[in-house]
């Protein structure tokens, strides 16, 4: 029983709650995942005897303890060139779905984002972005009422008062991965964000950070290739304040049959492809398409969300559910 | 050596089960044990690809190495992709030879490791060691630079391109060609001639577009129709033991491969040397 002390916190958590509410227990021992009534409160322990269960990657089985170091040294080879293959493989369409989960995050100036699995940083970069245009908006209908002055020279007044105070966005980059960070360091320092951006190292199943800590936590696609993906909800769930919202963006099931043809032909046959020919690298990208399809769909994942404890979760489908952004609340 | 691996219940319309090793399957395909990987099954680091898969392979190598000509590992892919007749051929020249034949059965390869440099240095200046070695010094290449095969699927035809590969730079010192541009095209004029692989005919034809006039001049006067002559004429490259040959002297060696000693004297400077070292032309 070596690390208690996330797992006791999640115990007292659940006490806390809403007891009727069904407890789906997973306990990574030998034994079996059981559902118990929730009257007995069993603490979720976490035990290094990972040995005798496996997990998926890509389509290989492997042992638990190795997905991590497998999927570390996919996206160690692929960080240079990750932006590149990401705009040739969507056809720059991946731009679309993350403006999409900044609309309906709709963060206000002052908010703290987590942006987990966050690599070259596009999320949180998008964020700033919002929030200092939404920022700007304030100001702007702040002083509409006092029309003789531009309302530039009006907030360059007010500016001089509250830039530096809390209404400041803040975000944290957390990826496990370090060759990705440094990745989206150069890149973002290039192109001029600088201040109000942080780079953690940091697992997403074990996050480095205090409890009740963030308004936002996202995750855009990061979480299938986390070895326990309730851990990483768990976790979420920590860090979150109360209010504060759980994102999610990651490639999802397509219904639609004929749309689920084409989109498997083009995965299987050119995504691979496209991966050798621009960044000299077949079996990173065969992994990716693989572990895309080995991902729950959109219910069973929202079962997994709220299971972990989050409220009003609901997700919305882009590009026909080829990706879903899903969404919870930490009430 | 080919397998047919099982499609789903709904196959894919793409999955072309002809006999080859297919890679792609869509997802209803079982999950494998950490043992039976789809890749390295023929050989290490084979990748199982259906033919189209290849033909994009072909077709995105073939863009990227005219856009970029460095890329070797591009070079190296459009041969694998679009080679798969004339390296039939080769192989069955090959094992018609009886020296190609123990080849095939013996496998040797170039590496670093597998040559004893420091005896080569001792031989004498005019034998094919030597003229070897000095031409990996005056060039400051190694014979370690190849790209592995990766999308061949048949394990003979996969080592005939690997030596395909490692015999170039020995090609150079039996030419007498250096590595710069015009040295490559020469050579790649006499692989096509030879050896009949796309990938050598298209750099045979689109190289001399980057030449100077001058040089191209050279190439189309004398150095060319000699490469093409010599190539037609000699006997297949790939079936000669270079490994037990190194005490013998290069003019005889060209005698027997009935090659036509070079015409002119092409040499590299010394400045360009290095910067030739980059634009070595292989597949």
């Amino acid at each position: 029983m070596g690390k208690m002390a996330a797992p006791v916190r999640c115990v007292a958590r659940r006490i806390l709650r809403d007891c009727t509410r069904k407890v789906n227990v997973l306990s990574t021992n030998q034994a079996t995942k059981s559902i118990y009534p929730a009257n007995i409160i069993v603490c979720r322990f976490h035990s290094n005897d990972s040995e005798g269960k496996s997990t998926h990657f890509g389509y290989e089985t492997v042992p638990e303890g190795e997905k991590a170091e497998r999927v570390y040294k996919v996206f160690e080879s692929v960080a240079q060139k990750y932006d590149v293959m990401n705009d040739a493989m969507s056809l720059g369409i991946h731009r679309i779905w993350k403006d999409t989960l900044l609309h309906i995050m709709n963060p206000l100036p002052g908010t703290r984002l987590l942006d987990t699995a966050g690599g070259t940083g596009d999320i949180s970069k998008r964020f700033l972005d919002y929030t200092r245009s939404q920022h700007e908006r304030q100001q702007r209908r702040g002083v509409r009422s006092q029309q003789t002055l531009s309302w530039q020279e009006i907030s360059n007044d007010y500016s001089h008062n509250d830039e530096q105070g809390p209404v400041e966005s803040t975000a944290v980059v957390c990826d496990i991965n370090k060759e990705m960070l440094k990745v989206g360091k150069d890149k973002a320092e290039n192109t001029g964000y600088s201040s109000g951006l942080s780079w953690v190292v940091g697992d997403a199943e074990e996050l480095p950070f205090a409890d009740d800590h963030f308004d936002v936590y996202t995750i855009a696609f990061g979480i299938r290739n986390v070895t326990h993906i309730e851990q990483a909800l768990e976790e979420a769930l920590r860090v979150l304040k109360p209010g504060g919202r759980f994102m999610c963006l990651e490639f999802s099931k397509v219904s639609n049959p004929l749309l689920s043809r084409l989109y498997d032909a083009y995965s299987f046959q050119m995504i691979p492809v496209m991966g050798e020919v621009i960044a000299g690298d077949w079996k990173s990208y065969q992994y990716l398409v693989e572990s895309i399809r080995n991902f729950p769909d959109q219910e069973t994942f929202k079962g997994m969300i709220e299971d972990a404890g989050f409220f009003r979760v609901q997700y919305f489908n882009l590009t026909g559910g080829v990706v879903a952004i899903h969404s919870g609340f930490k009430l | 050596m080919f397998r047919i691996s099982t499609c789903g219940v709904l196959p894919n319309v793409l999955v072309i089960c002809n006999g080859m090793t297919v890679g792609a399957a869509p997802f209803r395909q079982q999950h494998s044990s950490p043992l039976e990987s789809q890749y390295d099954r023929l050989y290490p680091g084979h990748i199982p690809t259906n033919p189209i898969q290849k033909a994009l392979l072909a077709v995105g190598s073939g863009l990227a190495a005219l856009q970029n000509p460095y890329r070797h590992d591009m070079v190296a892919v459009l041969g694998e992709t679009t080679g798969h007749l004339a390296l039939v051929r080769l192989r069955d020249q090959m094992k018609n030879d009886p020296e190609g034949s123990t080849i095939l059965r013996e496998r040797p390869r170039i590496r670093l490791s597998t040559l004893d440099l420091a005896h080569m240095a001792t031989l004498p200046d005019g034998s094919f060691g030597r003229e070897y070695l000095r031409f990996l010094e005056e060039n400051r290449v190694t014979p370690d630079s190849r790209a592995d095969v990766k999308f061949v699927d048949n394990e003979e035809l996969a080592y005939v391109i690997q030596r395909y590969r490692e015999v170039h730079d020995l090609l150079h010192t039996l030419l007498g060609m250096p590595t710069n541009m015009l040295g490559e095209v020469a050579v790649k004029w006499f692989e096509a001639a030879q050896t009949g692989l796309p990938m050598c005919v298209l750099g045979a034809t689109l190289g001399p577009l980057r030449l100077s006039s001058s040089r191209l001049q050279t190439l189309a006067t004398s150095l060319g129709p000699w490469a093409l002559r010599s190539g037609r004429r000699a006997r297949c490259v790939l079936s000669i033991f270079y490994e037990r040959r190194w005490d013998q002297s290069l003019e005889e060696l060209r005698e027997e491969l009935d090659i036509e000693p070079p015409p002119l004297v092409v040499t590299a400077t010394k400045e360009k040397a290095a910067a030739n070292a980059e634009t070595e032309l292989v597949s």
